[in-house]
């Protein structure tokens, strides 16, 4: 049996989660989880500004932190910490952690083969949209192919105390140390799919463990000290979720189950890299405290395709907000939105879109709420999006000046006329899996 | 009589995109049947009314005593375009629990 803990569900979780993984009990394996979707273009940009930067700048820091007590404890990393520039990230970690041996997943990175891929006819087609990548070419920022757990399990089987990947799926992290250690095979498909189940449930770290779960939240013991998820392996594709002893939080079937739903598709076809998970076919049970066993899980064999996660400059977008009280907040509220309007369009502004909510009433629930009677306040929220950067801007000038102008009691406008964002969008894409060739690098 | 959704089950809600997902998990399994009922795509759709542009698909999972549900067009173009407070349909769950079913004592009770 082996030990894989997860301590981050994406680049800004909880900082203290993987060092109380290591310091709570015993682990043998840390992985991290660093990449959204759109957090490619980030790192992106950041490389652009900085040739020294384009990776999870969270990471060597936390390395630096836990470096003494993985040496001790032969605890092994695994992070796709390396956005675009997983060179430097480990770099850096060898800097702050010269004792540990580091290693590279590079090949993920295809931003500077787009041209050729194009020229070759491969369209990479907006799994979205259908529309071809052409359309968009002169806007692309960042172009990253999902990786799978076998170029991971190459990079452990060199010995590495840490594994720093790019853009490797979320699942790969915790299958690739299973693939090395029990010896499981390209066409294991049942081991594949089992180890990839157990990838799904920790991958958003603490919402498997009691965070963001809508079954008996109330009662769901010391948030404050939640525990973060630990794999308990088995070489048969059976596993345990658990957490350390002490930690706050729940785990429990109905736990599991809510995360095993979250961001699924049609669930006989969980599609990554390494295999086809049905997740039609996964049994739950509660072994004890804190336990939930997990068995029968069953594979089919890989596509023959990868799927690239592309970004790109979409244009511009400004949220603005006003909030209004009682008597008549949303009708207050809503005659505010109509002057804004109005005025947007007698000045002549084009925007793509123009959308309004009003907090306290029906922003997140839409026509799903019912009749809310005179509420104590409300939160008026515009949003604008468009090419016209101007436009976009003189927005920006069009709610302040309603709190003296417009209808009575509205406040709210403190923080000064909100900031212009660049849109950066996701396009994703599918290549035949023989266009992308990893490779491994140990950083010294 | 009628009951709200979240009398026999609770859920949880993710983006895909432009997509919000919705997963509805029963408290009981013998209440599985009853959600296969009532919780129709058609009658999601309905729910949600402008909310949701495109299609919504439903995909059973006996096994968790779940129903997936997939809103196409769901989140204001998804991501980093959309203008929404709940860019990624975490709420979304939630606002399914409070649509009403019909269930009679007996099946409530069983």
């Amino acid at each position: 049996m082996i030990r894989i803990a997860n301590g981050q569900g994406f680049w800004g979780d909880w900082l203290e989660a993987p060092v109380r993984l290591v310091e709570g009990g015993p682990i043998d394996y840390l992985i991290l989880d660093y990449l959204a979707e759109v957090t490619m273009s980030i790192v992106q940009k950041q490389k652009q500004a900085d040739p020294n930067l384009g990776y999870a700048r969270d990471f060597p820091p936390l390395i630096g932190r836990i470096a003494k007590r993985i040496r001790e404890r032969n605890i092994k990393v695994l992070a796709n910490a390396g956005g675009v520039n997983p060179i430097a990230c480990a770099k850096e970690v060898r800097r702050l952690a010269p004792d540990l041996k580091v290693a590279v997943v590079l090949g993920d990175d295809v931003f500077d083969r787009i041209d050729d891929m194009l020229s070759r006819g491969l369209e990479m087609r907006s799994m979205d949209t259908g529309e071809a990548l052409s359309t968009i070419r002169p806007r692309i920022l960042s172009a990253n192919a999902y990786i799978g757990a076998f170029p991971l399990n190459e990079a452990l089987a060199t010995g590495a105390d840490i594994v720093i990947a790019g853009r490797c799926t979320d699942t790969a992290l915790a299958l690739a140390p299973m693939i090395h250690r029990f010896g499981w095979k390209e066409d294991d498909w049942d081991l594949l799919a089992a180890g990839t189940v157990a990838g799904h449930i920790v991958e958003c770290g603490a919402q498997c463990t009691g965070g963001n779960c809508q079954i008996d939240w109330m009662n769901i013991p010391d948030l404050e000290n939640i525990g973060y998820p630990i794999v308990e392996a088995e070489p048969d594709g059976t596993f345990v979720i658990t957490k350390h002893p002490g930690t706050g939080g729940r785990i429990d079937t109905h736990v599991i189950k809510e995360q095993l739903l979250y961001e699924l598709g049609d669930p006989k076809k969980y599609i990554t890299p390494d295999c086809i998970a049905d997740f039609t076919s996964i049994q739950l049970r509660d072994d004890d405290k804190n336990r939930v066993r997990v068995s029968g899980i069953r594979g089919r064999p890989r596509t023959d395709t990868l799927k690239i996660s592309i970004s790109y400059e979409d244009g511009y977008k400004a949220i603005g907000s006003l909030v209004y009280s009682w008597p008549q907040a949303l009708e207050k509220a809503r005659a505010a939105d109509r002057i804004v309007r109005s005025r947007l369009e007698k000045l002549g502004l084009m925007f793509d879109e123009v959308y309004t909510e009003y907090l306290g009433f029906n922003a997140c629930h839409g026509p799903a709420v019912p009749n809310v009677i005179d509420p104590t306040e409300i939160q008026l929220r515009i949003g604008v999006r468009g090419h016209d950067k101007r436009a976009v801007d003189r927005f920006t000038r069009e709610l302040i000046p309603l709190v003296l102008s417009g209808p009575p009691t509205g406040t709210g406008f403190g923080d000064g006329r909100p900031p212009v964002r660049e849109i950066v969008a996701y396009w994703p894409a599918l290549v035949p899996r023989d266009e992308i060739r990893t490779r491994v690098e140990v950083v010294l | 009589m009628r009951v709200p959704l979240s009398r026999i089950a609770h859920g949880r809600s993710g983006d895909k995109g432009d997509t919000s997902n919705i997963g509805i998990i029963v408290f009981h399994d013998r209440h599985f049947p009853v959600i296969v009922r009532e919780v129709a795509a058609e009658r999601v759709k309905e729910h949600f009314g402008e909310l949701v542009q495109g299609e919504v698909e439903r995909f059973e999972l006996p096994n968790l005593g779940a129903l997936n549900f997939l809103l196409h067009g769901a989140l204001g173009g998804g991501g980093t375009l959309s203008l929404r407070i709940d860019a990624q349909g975490k709420t979304l769950s939630a606002a399914l629990l409070r649509m009403e079913i019909d269930i009679d004592d007996r099946e409530l009770n069983l």
